[in-house]
């Protein structure tokens, strides 16, 4: 029953806050995502089936394609794969859209490619963004996305804050912008949760590593061709510009 | 020549098999007058690299089209999954899709600079309007072709963009409405619309487009390439040879330049291809991952970058805006007073007053579409609005110089304007270079013919 009227919370709360957009003039915190460090995308695949798997799907990808960050069929099996049966499946929710539906008014969507769409940065600070609200259904709020449908999932790890906003000062005075005081968000930690500030940031730097990887599986063989592509036709170019110049000899 | 004897005669087996089929189509004789014995100017410089790599891009775009469409459901439903089907599943689609949404782009990078050349040395001057006519028209399809097929991924900025574009035939008087449902086939961007898009993607307008670069090119050889120097070759032929005396063979001359040229323009488009396929948002739009939500308008639809100097002379103009096309109507028609013999004296002034009339009695909107629509269109006046005695820039004056430079930095501004959220100083920014852009075509019959332009040379300039 609690579950259900905590669905029922959600449910309110994605319908009423529908904005797609970053709050206006909030700053985003910059992330350099790196798809070729294996270890950190394995803890990101980890944190994303435990933590967002159960109503995020990534359905555009299967299972198996994991093996691209460094692991075997088995340790996908034992270790990942809680949503199907065969590695060959898409990393689907259990969660069924009409289910979602009646629960939270919309479906969550699909973070197949939310990487390309959000990007990093974005998905960087959003996820770190989190505080207590009361005045919310889910008792959460967030920075990035004010009034935002989905309740605090990593709360566990990051505890629990505030959020105070504080005008912006620079040597003792506060910085203005057209006219008013810049303000910025302060926040404080009210219960602490099982991870430091600094390990927090490096989990969700994993999670959005892994979500960039997730974005586009091929994009390192991509590079790995594009440079071999690039120095053929760096050969070309010298042969082709000798043999120009060979035949040009003879215009005068 | 081809005939009956050359078969009879003996030579090698790849002689006797040239001969056979040289009897039954000209293959000899095409290749002749087309390429190795098709003179070029022998001063073409760097502009000239991109027509043959306009129809470079556009055999990429057929070849990479073909294989997209293996894997591709123009479907509401599997539209968007298929496009990431292919860029997970199918091996190598990765490498497909981005050679063709890359390619896209790319074709309207190389033909925008192909235009410019033409601009620069006057190549849709007499003799080639056709020429250039055609290539408008190619221009033209081009810019339907790629509006059709940004459907098909049917991501949001696909989606409202459709949607954008086809309201904007709801503006026009009486059969507006009914003009956008039939065209849309639903009330809405639909399923039917992805299906119909799809349709006109695939076949009706590649076709269009093939049969127009035939025209083009057949044109083009018919009156022979315009050179930096803008002289007719064919006026100066060795007497002996017939042979142009500034007159090169296309083959091998031009054809391994071209060759060379391709390798560089490949180098550029798999930089961007393999290392940022997206280019910051510009070549595939952040947006567009998102999947088609009839029931969520994005907050800012922008339209990709190569429709964007057009889509800002759209909403440039504003209700406010009719009165400085209104001045500029009543100007225009005054410049132009002593050219008008007879009777147009009584129907220029009258038609003005008309259009005068009808800049306050139409909506601003309507007029948005009309002028949005003349933008492209215009191009096609370039020959008749030129008086200037000289075709290249090389001769003309400071007032055409001036003129063609402003243009462009015009046309990069309202492009970049166009993907902007519209703001009130933006919007007057815009309209002022919508000012220009037409002042660019319309002031061209006048300040064509004032200006200082400098005697042209004989035989073309060439420094070896």
């Amino acid at each position: 029953m609690r579950i259900k009227s905590l669905l029922a919370a959600a449910a309110l709360a994605a319908a009423a806050a529908l904005p797609a957009v970053a709050a206006e003039g909030v700053k985003l915190d910059g992330f350099r995502p790196d798809v070729r460090d294996a270890a950190s995308l394995q803890r990101g695949a980890a944190v994303y089936m435990n933590y967002c798997l159960g109503c995020h799907g990534l359905a555009l990808m299967r299972y198996n394609t994991l093996q691209q960050i460094g692991l075997t069929d088995d340790q996908i099996r034992d270790n990942l794969m809680f949503t199907a049966n065969k590695v060959g499946e898409p990393i689907a929710t259990p969660m069924t859209r009409a289910d979602a539906k009646i629960w939270f008014g919309a479906a969550p969507p699909d973070l197949s490619v939310i990487a390309r769409s959000r990007g990093a940065d974005w998905l960087y600070s959003y996820l770190r963004g989190y505080y207590r609200d009361p005045s919310t259904p889910t008792g959460w709020n967030n920075t990035v996305y004010p009034n935002v449908g989905m309740p605090h999932i990593l709360w566990p790890l990051q505890g629990e804050r505030t959020m105070t906003m504080v005008p912006v000062t620079r040597d003792g005075k506060p910085v203005m912008d057209h006219g008013k005081p810049m303000m910025e968000p302060r926040f404080e930690m009210v219960r602490a949760g099982s991870q430091s500030s600094a390990e927090f940031d490096r989990t969700v730097a994993d999670l959005v590593n892994f979500l960039v990887f997730a974005g586009e599986p091929a994009q390192v063989k991509r590079q790995q061709i594009g440079y071999w592509v690039l120095m053929g036709l760096g050969i070309l170019i010298f042969v082709s510009w000798l043999l120009y110049k060979e035949f040009w000899k003879d215009v005068h | 020549m081809a005939n009956g004897t050359t078969t009879a005669n003996g030579g090698t087996w790849a002689q006797k098999a040239l001969g056979w089929v040289d009897d039954r189509f000209p293959l000899t004789v095409l290749w002749k007058s087309q390429i190795a014995e098709y003179y070029a100017p022998k001063n073409m410089n760097f502009w000239y690299f991109f027509g043959s790599l306009s129809l470079l891009v556009l055999v990429n775009q057929i070849v990479t089209g073909i294989f997209l469409t293996m894997n591709y459901k123009p479907d509401a439903n599997l539209a968007f999954a298929s496009v990431e089907y292919i860029m997970r599943e199918v091996p190598y689609g990765w490498l497909i899709r981005y050679m063709h949404s890359t390619g896209a782009s790319a074709f309207f990078i190389v033909v925008y600079l192909h235009m410019f050349r033409a601009l620069l040395y006057g190549s849709y001057r007499p003799p080639r309007e056709l020429t250039w006519i055609f290539g408008c028209l190619i221009f033209l399809t081009l810019m339907g072709e790629a509006f059709f097929g940004y459907l098909l991924p049917w991501g949001q900025m696909s989606y409202w963009g459709a949607q954008v574009i086809v309201n904007l035939f709801g503006a026009i008087p009486v059969i507006g409405e009914d003009l956008s449902i039939w065209i849309r086939g639903d009330y809405v961007v639909s399923d039917a619309t992805l299906n119909r898009f799809f349709a006109l993607h695939v076949i009706a307008l590649p076709l269009v487009l093939l049969g127009l670069v035939a025209a083009h090119l057949i044109a083009l050889h018919e009156t022979g390439s315009n050179n930096p120097d803008g002289v007719e070759i064919k006026k100066l032929k060795d007497p002996k040879t017939g042979i142009p005396l500034d007159g090169i063979p296309f083959h091998p001359y031009y054809t391994v330049k071209d060759i060379f040229g391709a390798m560089v323009f490949l180098f550029l488009f798999s930089l961007i291809m393999f290392f940022a396929p997206e280019l910051g948002g510009y070549f595939l739009e952040y947006n567009n991952f998102i999947p088609a939500d009839p029931l969520k308008t994005p907050e800012h639809i922008a339209p990709v970058w190569y429709f964007t100097p057009f889509y800002s002379i759209l909403r440039a103009t504003t209700t406010e805006f009719m009165y400085v096309v209104a001045a500029g109507i009543a100007v225009l028609t005054l410049l132009y007073w002593r050219d008008y013999k007879g009777i147009w004296k009584l129907i220029v002034p009258a038609a003005a007053v008309v259009a005068i009339a009808l800049c306050f009695l139409m909506e601003a909107k309507v007029w948005g579409v009309i002028f949005m629509g003349l933008s492209v269109l215009i191009f096609m006046a370039m020959p008749w609005l030129d008086l200037s005695p000289a075709k290249s820039i090389r001769y003309k004056g400071p007032i055409y110089k001036f003129a063609l430079i402003l243009f462009a930095i015009v046309f990069v501004v309202l492009g970049y304007l166009g993907v902007k959220p519209p703001t009130d100083i933006l919007t007057r920014v815009a309209q002022a270079g919508t000012v220009l852009y037409f002042a660019f075509f319309l002031l061209m019959p006048w300040y064509s013919r004032i200006d200082k332009t400098k005697p042209v040379p004989e035989r073309v300039s060439y420094a070896h």
